[in-house]
């Protein structure tokens, strides 16, 4: 049976780490709404790129100078998984979720025969992954150093995956990221980047390919716009992934806020049946004392 | 003039939306001007000054990076970089073109070397654009 010292220490210490909870849940609702706006503020770019794309992809595609980026290698033995995840953990199981993509779809991959790279950013998916794929892992960003997610750490990153596709190291790359839904729904999403995907809506809806002018040539539009795009695809990855981490961290967070009440609550109750256990205790004895006499 | 609508979006966010009479984009084989019913047509953008003007109002923007897209609807612009002149006052504008300098020394092979050149030249001139821009102004 505790004491009641130990009681008192244990309520102080839950409610300590409640206000800690609480405070971070405010935190991510604040970083939440202003991962949300810009994530919504990169839309409208996004969108614009994908359309004109896919406009030039479907008139050059077929063409034998196509760009690689496009068409791919040809071949698919070599698979690159670029995993995007958070730099800190307390936040549900965002992190673990697309871990849990990523090695999947390596361990299906490795199972086939393929040969698989990975491309860590953030820390919480290059810990874990690192227990099982040590060899695999080709490189690993960090973006803690960053307050919010810039372009320029979206395009630092696609140019690294462009060099090691140029230089012939893999022929597929796939994102694995966590697409935002709602703060309590994101989903775990694996995304193909190279080749090149477009959503066939996109070029259906321009619809007006052939009457383009091109200027330089399409070839040379899309050599430039390719490594462009990607870019922009790693850019709202990790935009959605900043809103899907606020989002879940916050409702990790309440789940603890509430945990942390209810234990308080019940820990106050002990405390205070034991207290008058204890009172009635001495009551007793003195009674009985008197009795005795 | 007939008005037509513009875009001039940046990954970060939309720049600009609105009608305007007439935007001059510059383009990599040359500084174009779109009116209301240009033909379709992409160009990519060489780092430059681009020019809206509308609604009796001329604005300047520095962009870099991305390409122009004029179809029937309107032009949209996409950019990496696009910021206002005005924002682009002396000292900041010859940080870049510091950092473009350290850049073209950088560089490991020529390539590389060329292409920061490039960049590294377009600001300088964007400098000039500039200094020619406030000398008429006052």
């Amino acid at each position: 049976m505790a004491s009641l010292k130990d009681l008192r220490n244990r309520i102080a210490s839950v409610k300590a780490t409640q206000k800690i909870t609480k405070a971070m849940q405010m935190v991510a609702a604040a970083k939440l709404r202003r991962a949300q706006t810009a994530a919504e503020a990169a839309r409208p770019y996004a969108k614009r790129m994908e359309a004109v794309l896919g406009n030039i992809a479907s008139a050059v595609s077929g063409g034998p100078d196509a760009p690689l980026l496009l068409t791919g290698t040809g071949k698919d033995n070599v698979h690159l998984l670029l995993v995007l995840t958070a730099e800190r953990g307390l936040c549900g199981a965002f992190n673990s979720s697309i871990v849990r993509l990523a090695r999947d779809r390596a361990n299906a991959l490795i199972g086939q025969g393929k040969t698989v790279k990975i491309f860590c950013v953030g820390r919480k998916g290059y810990e874990p992954l690192r227990r099982q794929f040590e060899k695999q892992i080709v490189e690993f960003v960090e973006l803690r150093a960053n307050k919010g997610v810039t372009f320029a750490d979206a395009q630092a990153i696609a140019e690294k995956v462009t060099g090691m596709f140029q230089a012939g190291e893999f022929d597929v790359a796939t994102l694995f990221f966590s697409r935002f839904q709602s703060v309590i729904s994101q989903t775990p999403t694996a995304q193909q980047i190279i080749p090149a995907t477009f959503p066939a809506t996109a070029v259906v809806a321009e619809g007006a390919a052939a009457t383009y002018e091109y200027e330089p040539d399409e070839n040379e539009i899309l050599a430039d716009l390719l490594p462009r795009n990607l870019a922009v695809q790693v850019f709202t990855a990790l935009l959605e992934n900043g809103a899907s981490e606020q989002g879940a961290r916050m409702s990790a967070m309440d789940n603890a806020t509430r945990n942390a009440g209810d234990m308080i609550k019940k820990q106050t109750l002990i405390y205070n049946r034991t207290r008058q256990a204890q009172i009635t205790k001495e009551l007793i004895e003195i009674i009985s004392g008197a009795e005795a006499l | 003039m007939a008005n037509f609508p513009f875009e001039l979006v940046s990954p970060e966010k939309l720049v600009y939306a609105g009608a305007v009479s007439e935007v001059v984009v510059p383009g990599a084989e040359g500084e174009f001007g779109v009116l209301a019913g240009h033909a379709p047509f992409v160009s990519v953008l060489k780092p430059g000054v681009l020019t809206i003007k509308g609604e009796g109002k001329v604005q300047k923007l520095f962009v870099r990076g991305g390409f122009a897209e004029a179809n029937p609807q309107g032009l949209t612009v996409l950019a990496e970089t696009a910021v206002p002149l005005a924002d682009l006052s002396g000292g900041k504008l010859a940080q870049m073109i510091k950092d473009a300098q350290e850049d073209v020394e950088d560089a490991r092979d020529d390539a590389t070397r060329l292409k920061r050149q490039t960049v590294l030249d377009a600001l300088k001139t964007t400098a000039a654009a500039i200094e020619a821009d406030g000398r008429a102004a006052h």
